[in-house]
């Protein structure tokens, strides 16, 4: 409704930032914390064991952080922004041949629980951090080239985005390290490729963070990081999953 | 009942004659004593025009006669080029005013305000009565819906309001920002108020002559910067506004890097209205700095005015609507329009008339 709605009056150029994106992106919210829910009954366990499962945990996650945020944050047009990726990653779960049902090895573990469902939440702070990103480069770009396209005439501030691209990388920073050390807690041995994985998108974002903090990376290049970084880690959480798939207790 | 409206506009004549035919405080008693059960005069920089309603045909000349301001000349000697909008024209031709779709800058919202001021004015006098109040309260309403459901007034289309529009899509709220104002001239004095308008409070103007620096910086409740120290202010302020009479650039990339390094994540808006050219255009390309010239602003506030025209039809859509309503819902007391119009050649549509 909120993609639809956006696309429709920012085509006929009357589109008017509103409430209308927060309560479609909450109405999804609940039927998508309804779905997980059931989806958890059933396999006994927090719904993360299949690729189908990480990415409607990442679509509900991503529209979590999204109303968590509070008001200073969900900026004009983020709703906007924020519910076509939602919405495609649910259309890419649903589409894709991923929703295979396998025999989890691994016995449920409050820690592991844990560990997963922290990590795919920070996973959606860096995705709204992704995001403000994108939308940064377009209010930047727009600045820079002195032709303020039409359909992004609404778009915020460039220093209200990139306070919330900051506290949005801090956000999911501090939530990952919590999803990674608390792997540790889980009393089983780690699979290499996963811890890898899961250090190689923790150093990424705290290089990004470090850069930042060391005025080496101006705001623009901290945008187009947080786009690369995103796009990055969701390519290795889908490795990540996939390895999680194949991989059986020694 | 017959509604009718009759005037100048800036689509039809020149400042000259409007001003001969601006009406004054007794017009709208003079016009009722010609006849009018009802009278309004809206007098703008841009139109003078009078909304009447009476049983019997009130003639434009009569109406020109109560309008002259400097009686050098009898009306109906030189034809004056009013128009004249009866019935359902009249209707839509008000709702069209309110909404500033017949304005000289599309979508300008002052006229609103003048509208509404007009008809308080005749409200108090006693001179609008129930059938001009139901007309205008439509036409706020309209004026409103218009507003609202279109984007008819988005965007600034003056060069201090552009400069003041991108200032915002910078740094968002003004009222941190700090603001140099360097050479005094009048352009940099209309930035300047802009800005200060929305809520810029730290100005300082920086200026060859001290005197004229004063000058400014008392108008625009600034503080003075010795010329020479500008450069030194460059790495404190947000938005640089630049207006000197130097024949060479006062900044290009090199000297204004280690200033850039500086401010490191602040971004530097810099605006440049000085011909020729204060600052090198390879400024722009710098990472955090934004610099508009005279003719990047001016062809910003034109592309707000193309947006606005595309919003025109849907506009008029709902006009359309409201005239429909309106005119049904007092069809009784409502004429249709007058086959014959006293000056058909300046009764063309109103549509027509706005996109001149």
């Amino acid at each position: 409704m909120a993609v639809v709605r956006t696309i429709v009056s920012l085509r006929a150029g009357i589109y008017r930032p509103g409430r209308f994106s927060f309560f479609a992106v909450g109405l999804g919210f609940i039927f998508q914390t309804a779905f997980l829910s059931i989806r958890g009954h059933a396999v006994g366990r927090c719904p993360l064991t299949n690729l189908f499962e990480v990415f409607i945990f990442l679509a509900w996650s991503i529209a979590l952080i999204y109303m968590l945020v509070g008001p200073a944050y969900r900026l004009s047009l983020m709703g906007a922004f924020t519910a076509p990726l939602v919405f495609l990653i649910q259309v890419f779960a649903l589409l894709a041949p991923i929703d295979v049902r396998h025999q989890v090895k691994v016995p449920p573990n409050s820690w592991l629980e844990f560990h997963a469902s922290v990590s795919i939440v920070a996973y959606g702070a860096f995705a709204l951090a992704c995001i403000a990103g994108i939308m940064y480069l377009v209010q930047e770009r727009q600045l820079k080239t002195h032709h303020l396209h039409s359909v992004f005439y609404h778009l915020p501030p460039l220093t209200d985005l990139f306070a919330a691209i900051t506290r949005l990388l801090w956000l999911g920073f501090g939530l990952y390290t919590a999803g990674i050390v608390s792997g540790f807690f889980t009393g089983n041995p780690l699979p290499r490729r996963q811890v890898v994985a899961a250090i190689a998108v923790w150093l990424l974002y705290a290089a990004i963070l470090q850069g930042r903090y060391l005025r080496w990376l101006a705001p623009k290049r901290v945008a187009a990081l947080c786009v690369i970084g995103f796009s990055a880690a969701l390519t290795l959480l889908w490795g990540i999953t996939f390895s999680a798939e194949t991989y059986t207790l020694p | 009942m017959n509604l009718f409206c009759i005037g100048l506009s800036h689509h039809t004549t020149n400042v000259e004659t409007r001003e001969r035919f601006a009406g004054h405080d007794e017009t709208e008693c003079i016009l009722r004593r010609a006849g009018c059960a009802e009278a309004l005069l809206l007098t703008t920089c841009n139109r003078v025009e009078v909304y009447g309603a009476s049983d019997k045909h009130i003639s434009t000349d009569d109406i020109a006669r109560c309008l002259t301001r400097k009686i050098d000349r009898e009306p109906h000697e030189y034809a004056p080029p009013f128009y004249r909008y009866e019935g359902e024209k009249c209707v839509q031709h008000l709702f069209r005013v309110a909404s500033g779709l017949d304005s000289m800058v599309v979508g300008e919202s002052e006229i609103f305000g003048q509208t509404k001021k007009a008809y308080e004015s005749a409200r108090s006098s006693g001179a609008a009565g129930p059938y001009l109040h139901r007309l205008f309260q439509r036409a706020f309403r309209v004026a409103k819906q218009v507003r609202t459901h279109t984007e008819i007034n988005r965007g600034t289309v003056s060069v201090g309001s552009v400069a003041v529009d991108l200032a915002q899509r910078i740094f968002g709220r003004l009222n941190d920002c700090k603001v140099l104002v360097l050479g005094a001239g009048e352009m940099s004095e209309r930035t300047a108020r802009a800005l200060v308008s929305r809520g810029v409070s730290d100005l300082r103007v920086s200026n060859r002559s001290l005197d004229r620096a004063h000058d400014l910086a008392r108008l625009v409740d600034a503080r003075t910067v010795a010329f020479e120290e500008w450069p030194a202010q460059c790495s404190e302020i947000d938005i640089l506004i630049t207006s000197t009479s130097s024949e060479t650039p006062l900044l290009n990339p090199k000297n204004l890097a280690p200033v850039v390094h500086d401010r490191f994540d602040r971004p530097l808006f810099i605006i440049d209205i000085a011909v020729p050219r204060d600052v090198d255009p390879a400024v722009n390309e710098m990472e955090g700095v934004y610099l508009y010239d005279i003719d990047s602003l001016q062809s910003v506030a034109e592309q707000s005015l193309a947006l606005r025209r595309q919003q025109i039809a849907a506009a008029e859509t709902i006009i359309a609507e409201h005239v429909a309503v309106f005119v049904a819902s007092t069809s009784r007391g409502l004429n249709r329009p007058s086959p014959t119009s006293e000056h058909p050649s300046l009764g063309e549509s109103p549509v027509r008339a706005s996109q001149q």
